[in-house]
């Protein structure tokens, strides 16, 4: 037993390690050193640093009973994982791995020491830190039910306030920014407030929650639903009043996102279609609106907004409708690269000196029309954002009004067997043309609104990274699920528009995402109900299947 | 929608046709009568002299024979796990970019002048080496848990595992473009032909003829096929399936290292980004040949090259379009579709049973 959990836990270190390496020299932990979040001392490097050596020892001693034998394989766990920092460290000083390693360099070792100096203190101090993350994660983890959770929470909450301090500082009133943040992060008696209160409203919601709920529940629903839509809604109209400019461009493009994603899901999430092309159906709305309202082009016909979207509304359906005939007999792989075939066509077609005349080639097409009402121009980000939020509140009732119609049921039928859906009379073209298009014309309003507001297309904005950006969003979300949209869009588009440092390394974290959760949390962070029922039967199916497959080696 | 067109029937012999299918057929049938007259246009226009159509031949050739190599990587993939290995192209473009410091470091040594032929070699280890590595990782953490889950499943991961590889390898060796050193021996011509275009062909035959040895001669090989050919049966006749699956994996990406490290000897540049169009083409190329199916995708490549690098001036130029080299991955990409449409077995065939036909 002893030996089994040394190995594991020194095992555990060594992969931990590895993933502290990757994530150094890679360049994230040295991007944010220059980001403190509370404090002189604590910055986003560091909390990244002990987040991995906290879920490395945590990861380790996840299976063993006993909350003595897991603070042990912890401690171990989190030592060697520190270790292999120090190594890393130690190394970096004393070889020149610069020319290879890019960021390889002196500073990068510094902050793997934790901005301690070269030697026997440095080293210590590592070990010290990687001990004690590794102790704090699995007592963390050890204690009873509401308090882990409550407690990351807080903590999460805690080092994102000073992580956007740029963004909530200047919200809040003056004499609270300048008691909780300094030049950088916050300060240290803040930290100490935000986290008492986060503590308090957490442990709150914990316990008051099972309180209030079923006094909630026993309100009539109607006036409870019309109260907490009305909430919701005067929330989001106010946005634009305190938020500023670069909040409410930021809000603008989440909003195209959750539009496209809101498109999407209903491809993928409902008919369970792979479209990794999705981005031609944005580039047709923006394109459509481009050529049909700036003066630049030599044979533009120099239409207004208004009467522009219906047509690049129209333009996408036809082309959903394009792109899905072809591919209406493919599924799964085939269906994913051949519509992302389909999307390179479209950016490359776009980018050639061939269409030049037409599409304005790679400069693209500037002096787009901005929508006008009257006398009154929609071209402030904050203005824009009513048009993009009525966009964004028409595509979500869509969705909820397809979802639960004939079509949505076709749908979900074609997504679970198609052959099975289609003996059962279900009419596949149309079921899986009727996903294509009505998908399509919301990616093609999110375009059109993008060109839009920014005035201008260049093929650069189009590219493969939209698709996967997209995805993305829904497979965090939760495939099907609608909140999951607008969750998955937030945290995807609207955080690594807020962190700057980040943009680099939004792909390599999507990336990481999309693998993370289909291994631990295949359903997403907000599940749809009917999904997510079906994929714990299917758990369950594979609980009972799983000796069988463990004999035929299918495991 | 099935609309039955009673002449249109006797000419189906009996099938029902759609209206979809009409429409997607017209569209196939008029792509081709498009490319039928370009070409002839451009055969009579005679821009180009035989000499300059032998040499985009020759390239085309060469080209396709490294889309081969990343082909087989993929074909082998399909037939032991029937899934597409999504972030082949990256894993390509891994053993290209680290053999680039490498023979970086060869060059200033001065040993690459000293031993050409050594050196070359080494490289392309270095390369197989380096790719395999990362195809056995990327099958241990992203695809290996995902065993037995619905289809959508792992393709999503493989998906994330292309862009995280990209990524990871932007992050390390910087955004920039690498030009590789180049080789005195390769330099020139052998009679009419580049010489590193003679030795790519050379080394991706050399590279195949090992590939066809292991697979036929040696356990770990019949362990594929016998996998491929039946996985349950396979695994009830004592074949370690998880260990035929990496054995794949770690093939497929060695074969894939040595065609990037290949690769950056004719095209010189190397970048993280470099194994997203290969990787398609690669991918085009072995469904063209018929997935799962070997000698398909050494032909599907060769096919894929040539048209790429003859397609573009054979077809295009009669039209008078402007810069027509542009639309050489426009070219790749339709023939991936209209593969996919009309004949997703390929060339040769699928060697699957029809249940599996996507």
């Amino acid at each position: 037993m002893t030996s089994r959990l040394v190995r594991r836990a020194i095992l555990s270190g060594i992969v931990g390690g590895f993933a502290i390496w990757h994530v150094s020299l890679v360049g994230l932990v040295p991007a944010f050193a220059g980001r403190r979040l509370i404090g002189e001392t604590i910055t986003f490097s560091y909390v990244l640093l002990v987040a991995f050596l906290a879920l490395t020892a945590f990861v380790a001693a996840r299976r063993f009973p006993g909350a003595l034998a897991r603070v042990a394989t912890g401690a171990v766990a989190g030592i060697v994982a520190s270790l292999m920092m120090v190594l890393l460290s130690v190394v970096i000083t004393h070889v020149n791995l610069r020319a290879i390693f890019l960021n390889a360099t002196p500073e990068l070792a510094r902050v793997l020491r934790f901005g301690a100096a070269d030697g026997t203190t440095g080293l210590l101090q590592t070990l010290a830190i990687g001990l004690v993350s590794g102790v704090l994660a699995t007592l963390l983890a050890s204690l009873p039910t509401p308090w882990p959770r409550t407690l990351v929470s807080a903590a999460f909450t805690t080092l994102l306030l000073g992580l956007l301090r740029d963004v909530v500082g200047p919200l809040l009133p003056r004499t609270i920014t300048t008691f909780l943040y300094g030049p950088a992060g916050l300060t240290v008696q803040g930290a100490i407030v935000v986290l008492a209160v986060a503590l308090l409203l957490f442990s709150a919601r914990w316990f008051l929650v099972p309180q209030i709920a079923p006094a909630w529940a026993r309100l009539p629903e109607a006036p409870r639903k019309v109260g907490s839509s009305a909430f919701l809604l005067l929330f989001l109209a106010s946005i634009p009043l305190w938020a500023g400019l670069f909040l409410s461009n930021v809000a603008n493009f989440v909003g195209f996102y959750i539009l496209m994603g809101l498109g999407l899901n209903l491809v993928l999430g409902f008919a369970g279609l792979l479209d990794l092309g999705y981005v031609a159906f944005f580039a047709v709305g923006a394109y459509t609106m481009a050529v049909l309202t700036s003066p630049e082009l030599p044979h533009g016909p120099q239409l207004s907004f208004w009467v522009a979207l219906p047509i690049a509304i129209v333009a996408t359906i036809i082309s959903g409708v394009l792109i899905g005939l072809p591919v209406l007999r493919m599924r799964g792989d085939y269906l994913a690269i051949a519509t992302l075939g389909f999307g390179e066509i479209v950016r490359l077609l776009v980018l050639s000196d061939w269409l030049k005349p037409y599409l304005g080639g790679a400069q693209g097409i500037t002096r787009i029309a901005r929508p006008e009402i009257g006398d009154w121009r929609i071209a402030s980000p904050q203005s824009f954002f009513y048009l993009v939020l009525i966009a964004c509140l028409a595509g979500w009732f869509l969705s909820i009004a397809l979802r639960d119609s004939r079509f949505g049921r076709a749908w979900f039928a074609i997504r679970e067997d198609e052959f099975v859906a289609q003996a059962m009379g279900i009419n596949r073209v149309i079921g899986k043309l009727s996903a294509f298009a009505i998908g399509a014309s919301l990616g093609g309003v999110s375009g059109a609104l993008f060109a839009s507001l920014v005035s201008s297309v260049v093929p650069a904005s189009f590219s493969l990274l939209v698709s996967i950006n997209v995805v993305a969003l829904l497979v965090l979300g939760g495939m099907g699920s609608l909140p999951g949209v607008v969750v998955g869009a937030l945290a995807l588009v609207g955080l690594p528009e807020l962190l700057r440092e980040f943009q680099e390394y939004r792909l390599l974290v999507y990336g990481a995402i999309l693998i993370a959760m289909m291994i631990f949390r295949p359903a997403g962070l907000l599940p749809e109900r009917v999904h997510r029922r079906e994929l714990e039967e299917a758990v369950e199916a594979e609980r009972e299947v799983a000796p069988a497959e463990i004999a035929t080696g299918r495991g | 929608m099935s609309i039955a067109v009673p002449p249109l029937r006797a000419l189906t012999g009996g099938r029902r046709i759609d209206v979809s299918q009409l429409i997607v057929w017209t569209i196939g049938i008029s792509l081709l009568a498009i490319v039928g007259i370009g070409s002839i246009l451009t055969l009579r226009a005679g821009h180009y002299s035989a000499q300059q159509w032998r040499d985009f031949v020759v390239f085309g050739i060469a080209q396709g024979s490294i889309y081969a190599l990343i082909a087989l990587g993929y074909t082998m993939v399909y037939g032991v796990l029937r899934m597409i290995n999504f972030a082949h192209g990256e894993v390509f473009m891994s053993g290209a970019m680290t053999t680039f410091f490498f023979a970086d470091y060869l060059n200033r040594s001065g040993f690459l002048k000293a031993h050409p032929w050594v050196s070359l070699v080494a490289m392309l280890l270095c390369g197989g080496l380096v790719s395999m590595t990362v195809a056995v990782l990327v099958e241990r953490i992203a695809y290996r848990p995902l065993r037995g889950a619905p289809r959508l499943v792992p393709l999503i991961t493989a998906v994330g595992a292309s862009f995280f590889l990209q990524y990871t390898f932007r992050g390390l060796f910087g955004s920039g473009v690498r030009a590789y050193p180049t080789i005195p021996v390769l330099q020139g011509k052998l009679w009419i032909f580049q010489k590193t275009q003679v030795a790519v062909i050379v080394g991706v035959l050399i590279t195949l003829a090992l590939l066809v040895l292991f697979l036929q001669r040696t356990r770990a090989g019949l362990a594929i096929r016998a996998v491929a050919e039946d996985r349950e049966a396979a695994a009830l006749m004592g074949v370690d399936v998880d260990r035929a699956i990496v054995t794949t994996f770690a093939v497929g990406g060695f074969m894939a290292g040595i065609a990037g490290v290949l690769y950056a000897l004719v095209f010189v540049q190397v970048q993280f980004y470099m194994g997203f169009l290969p990787g398609i083409k690669a991918f085009t190329a072995a469904v063209l040949g018929g997935i799962g199916n070997l000698p398909g995708a050494a032909l599907g490549g060769l096919v894929l090259g040539i048209i790429e690098s003859v397609g573009p001036s054979l077809f295009f130029d009669g039209y008078g379009i402007r810069a027509a080299h542009q639309l050489k991955d426009v070219i790749a990409f339709t023939i991936l579709v209209l593969i996919l449409i009309f004949r997703p077995t390929g060339i040769l065939g699928e060697r699957l049973g029809g249940e599996e036909r996507v």
